[in-house]
């Protein structure tokens, strides 16, 4: 059974624009769910360089990724934004008509919201594994080739194989090598971005002979009918070496790919999504498209720009959401019902 | 009185070709992975990566937009060039875990600074960046 969450407004992604949208609908009483890949808010911001400053955000000569998401959390907490992470939004049908819109979207985790307004902040799209280029590899995806481990079962008594030199790929070597028949790491170079305790535990069962370390890279995978029965690898001597291989973990990071927004009606041009310049409101009446993956005569891709299209769109949201309502304009500085549901008063 | 950068157009729109205060360029040839090479002029100061996406070159993702954090403008540099590229940072290297097919002359070129001594300086780009 799927769930269905009823709401205003879905927001579909939870970087800096997506999560600014929630500020600007909630003090237009607008209630919102926000929906990201990701397993934690401030998309590129806390995925891409959460310790790198930015110097352009207005009021904040400096500030890092993860500080700037940190306080548009704490900006937005008075609205009670329900987040939906690891999760992707798959479909969007519309089910209303151009001047009273109402959607249904459904996630990859098989949730189904109902709302009258859709928010589309996915920035550059939705950030997914990175797939190495190893000839045939898709056809082992899902069986035998995985970018995460879900269940740890599915490498009970396997050849298991790692390829990385991160946290993730130290942690699941230390976690699988229990239950796998064998486990080989694979990594470019003897040096690790990873806890040092990881490093060296790993080390210590490469030394007892319960692991394979392995210098160099996988370039070549056998297998039938989805499962793999052996890889090669490319040691840095040059060297190949042929073992056997049942299941591949490949960690290679993250990319960004655009995802299913593509099959949403948005008229994309290059992968952006043309708005009016009033309402950042895309060709689809009730489809708003705000920061990175918006496009428009001028547009630039600064989360200062997010923001502003962010307040823009919020007004003509409020406009669908209580159809015939009057919308009065007041500042934060000095309305005192804006400052209540702010809870300052 | 003090001069406004404002007043005087050669500052502000910098200064004519050729002249004495023109940023110096560099001529930076990238080959792709079909072998097909092109060849542009890059600003001193600007970055390799920068200088690829402002010429169009093909096979340079560069997600992160310069930020060393995303490995997608991975180059390798010509061997003739490594000893004035230099080496790659401790940063560079850990990023450089994510890129795929890493040779010993792997660099990410957004940590590749433009600079005089570069000139003619040739790169080769990897069929698959993400």
């Amino acid at each position: 059974m799927s769930e269905m969450i009823e709401t205003d407004v879905v927001i579909v992604g939870a970087g800096p624009a997506g999560l600014f949208a929630v500020f600007e609908l909630g003090l237009l009483d607008i209630k919102a769910h926000l929906i990201d890949i990701l397993p934690r808010p401030g998309g590129q911001c806390s995925e891409l360089y959460p310790e790198k400053p930015i110097y352009d955000i207005p009021g904040l000569p400096i500030v890092t990724g993860q500080e700037l998401t940190d306080r548009l959390l704490a900006q937005i907490a008075p609205f009670h934004p329900t987040f939906h992470f690891n999760e992707m939004v798959e479909k969007l049908e519309s089910t209303g008509s151009a001047t009273a819109p109402s959607f249904r979207l459904a996630t990859d985790a098989g949730k189904v919201f109902s709302c009258k307004v859709v928010f589309v902040a996915a920035g550059g799209g939705s950030f997914q594994p990175k797939k190495p280029p190893i000839p045939g590899i898709d056809a082992y995806e899902g069986k035998s080739v995985f970018y995460a481990v879900r269940r740890i079962e599915d490498f009970r008594d396997k050849h298991v194989v790692i390829i990385g030199g991160g946290d993730s790929a130290l942690d699941w070597t230390l976690n699988l090598q229990p239950v796998a028949k064998s486990l080989t790491l694979v990594h470019r170079r003897d040096a690790f971005r990873a806890a040092p305790h990881s490093v060296n535990a790993m080390h210590e069962l490469a030394a007892a002979g319960k692991i394979d370390f392995r210098l160099g890279q996988v370039t070549h995978v056998e297998g039938a009918d989805g499962q793999l029965h052996a890889a090669t690898i490319r040691g840095n001597d040059g060297a190949d070496k042929l073992i056997a291989c049942e299941r591949l973990v490949p960690f290679f990071g993250l990319t960004m790919k655009l995802g299913p927004v593509a099959d949403w009606g948005l008229n994309l041009h290059e992968n952006l999504t043309p708005v009016d310049t009033e309402k950042f409101e895309t060709s689809h009446p009730g489809i708003f498209a705000i920061g990175d993956i918006n496009t428009y005569p001028g547009k630039l891709k600064l989360i200062l720009c997010g923001f502003h299209e962010a307040a823009l769109a919020a007004q003509q949201a409020y406009h669908y959401v209580y159809p015939g309502k009057k919308l009065v304009f007041q500042y934060t500085t000095s309305s005192t019902n804006l400052q209540k549901k702010l809870g300052v008063v | 009185m003090v001069k406004s950068c404002l007043d005087d157009p050669a500052a502000r729109y910098g200064a004519e070709p050729g002249g004495a205060s023109a940023p110096a360029k560099a001529k930076i040839t990238f080959v792709d992975s079909h072998g097909q090479a092109r060849t542009v002029e890059g600003e001193s100061g600007a970055t390799v990566m920068e200088t690829a996406l402002r010429n169009d070159i093909p096979e340079i993702a560069a997600e992160c937009g310069g930020a060393c954090a995303c490995a997608t403008c991975h180059v390798y540099v010509d061997a003739s060039w490594t000893e004035k590229t230099g080496k790659a940072s401790q940063m560079e290297e850990d990023m450089l875990d994510f890129a795929f097919g890493v040779k010993p002359n792997s660099r990410l070129c957004c940590q590749i600074t433009v600079k005089p001594e570069l000139d003619g300086l040739v790169v080769s780009t990897p069929a698959q960046q993400g």
